[in-house]
């Protein structure tokens, strides 16, 4: 009886214990140490609350007629590069999904070499894809456009990957034992198991992408970003004001436009 | 008989309106090619270019590498202390967000806080501190700080929501007041997942923190720009592969500390 009663119940076991705390003591200590050696300087932030609302005193009242003549059309280029650098990233995404994916491609040195490729793509931001494509096709939409497409095969390349490796395998063998050829096994084996998380993952990084080709034309790759540039080196703090209006009731849009998509499609 | 000759059925019946939608969707595809001068002149051009450029990219020089090393080690910085400031602060504004425990006048505001700080990319964000608050790393874990709020903030609202409210019930029962209610009923349900948003977003803000320095808000962002400017294209080589085996660390070492949570 008295063994039942000094059992000592424990949720964790050592190991796991030794592992959470090692985990915990990492955090706290990359924390400390970064707090300890950034480069901040203090009396810039005692002067923070002054200097925004000096700003928000330049940004008002709004250019509102400046919408017409300066933000409208950079506005549509925008939304022109999100779109098509979201096609253009599924087009290049989907061969390297089908290569990530363990089960279609079963060459474990090919799954490496896409994961590389996407890992690669995701780890090099759209900003810094910007820089180099304007480098190469000089500045504008275009540049903006490749960014856009080569940041997002990561994402979707990677997501699309893990959609193709949870497929049911039922289906698949019933069209190989039928003896048909791989492409019909992706367009009637592997495309509609994969349908929905493919709409899903399209308009996700869709929602994304209009975000960031706003963000584009700092580094002179097209789109409303060029002209906040302009608008924010001429300290035209109206204008500036203006155009983050019009890029925060496009996003919103988006978000919304996005979610009711995919509660139609899902 | 006659009905099995006459049933036409096919295995796969064409659908019309999809395939409408298709060449619809690339008309669209070419009007907005042409709308944005994308032309196959261009393309050419720019391959060439593009063969120039990428000779001049190699081989990587790793020569002024104590710059190289300040501006990631400053990255990382911004990146830690920025994820750390976005779940001290989002975690108990997601409670607050949480309709299944809170009341509207409490959920709508703390909603409207998270959507207004992920609406604007982190770039813009990081603008209007780097002019509220100066050059520096300062505008730029604000600026990290800001968007870990708005997405670490809606995720970790949906999985509180989520919970099974048995056990806030049971523990409510005892008398427990409020702060024992959520740590003995809500966080045991939701941390393994917290978890996981948590070393996502710290990858996340890893990965922006490289660019934020674009616009003069720290890290190595503003180093690769520079190098840019120059045309020094051998050292913005060696910045972006420095740039990806760091992302591609922080990705193993949160895959790691995942598994010690089980997540």
């Amino acid at each position: 009886m008295s063994a039942i009663v000094e059992r000592e119940w424990r949720r964790f076991t050592p190991a796991e214990r030794i592992g959470r705390f090692a985990v915990y003591f990492g955090i706290v200590a990359a924390i400390v140490a970064s707090l300890q050696t950034v480069e901040v300087i203090p009396e810039f932030l005692y002067d923070a609350p002054e200097q925004i609302l000096d700003m928000l005193r330049r940004m008002w009242p709004v250019a509102w007629g400046f919408y017409p003549e300066g933000v409208h059309e950079p506005m549509i280029d925008s939304l022109h590069i999100a779109t098509l650098g979201t096609v253009a990233a599924v087009f290049m995404a989907v061969p390297v999904a089908f290569l990530a994916a363990r089960n279609v491609t079963p060459y474990p040195w090919l799954n490496y070499a896409a994961k590389l490729i996407l890992v690669s793509a995701r780890s090099v931001n759209t900003l810094i894809w910007a820089l180099f494509f304007v480098a190469v096709f000089g500045p504008g939409a275009l540049a903006g456009t490749l960014a856009i497409a080569f940041h997002s095969i990561g994402f979707t390349g990677k997501l699309l990957g893990e959609a193709l490796e949870e497929a049911n395998r039922g289906s698949i063998e019933a069209l190989e034992a039928s003896g048909a050829p791989w492409l019909s096994l992706a367009i009637k084996g592997y495309w509609p198991q994969v349908r929905p998380a493919f709409w899903g993952i399209v308009l996700f990084r869709w929602d994304i992408n209009v975000r960031e080709s706003a963000v584009l034309g700092l580094v002179g790759a097209g789109g409303v970003g060029m002209a906040l540039d302009t608008a924010l080196n001429l300290f035209q703090w109206e204008r500036a004001a203006m155009i983050l209006v019009a890029i925060f009731a496009v996003v919103v849009v988006a978000e919304i436009a996005t979610t009711q998509l995919r509660k139609r499609i899902l | 008989m006659a009905a099995r000759t006459g049933s036409t059925d096919l295995a796969f019946p064409p659908n019309w309106w999809a395939r409408a939608a298709w060449l619809l969707f690339g008309v669209y595809v070419f009007y907005a090619a042409s709308h944005l001068e994308f032309t196959p002149a261009r393309f050419a051009v720019g391959l060439e270019h593009g063969a120039k450029f990428v000779s001049r990219l190699f081989p990587p020089d790793f020569k002024r590498w104590e710059l190289l090393v300040k501006g990631m080690v400053e990255s990382l910085q911004i990146a830690v202390v920025a994820s750390a400031l976005g779940v001290l602060i989002s975690a108990p504004l997601a409670l607050f967000a949480a309709r299944n425990l809170m009341p509207v006048w409490a959920s709508w505001p703390a909603r409207a806080i998270m959507v207004l700080c992920r609406t604007f990319h982190p770039v813009i964000v990081a603008i209007l501190f780097v002019k509220a608050v100066g050059f520096g790393a300062l505008a730029g874990i604000l600026a990290l700080t800001v968007a870990s709020i708005g997405f670490l903030g809606k995720l970790m609202t949906e999985a509180i929501e989520e919970i099974s409210l048995k056990q806030v019930e049971a523990v409510r029962a005892t008398g427990a007041p409020f702060l024992s209610v959520v740590s003995y009923a809500v966080v045991p349900q939701v941390f393994s997942r917290f978890v996981g948003f948590i070393s996502y977003e710290t990858d996340a803000n890893l990965r922006n923190s490289t660019m934020v320095g674009i616009v003069g808000a720290g890290g190595i962002g503003g180093t690769l720009f520079a190098a840019f400017q120059r045309f020094d294209y051998d050292f913005v080589c060696a910045i972006v592969l420095t740039i990806i085996v760091l992302i591609m660390a922080g990705e193993i070492l949160t895959m790691r500390i995942k598994r010690v949570f089980k997540v």
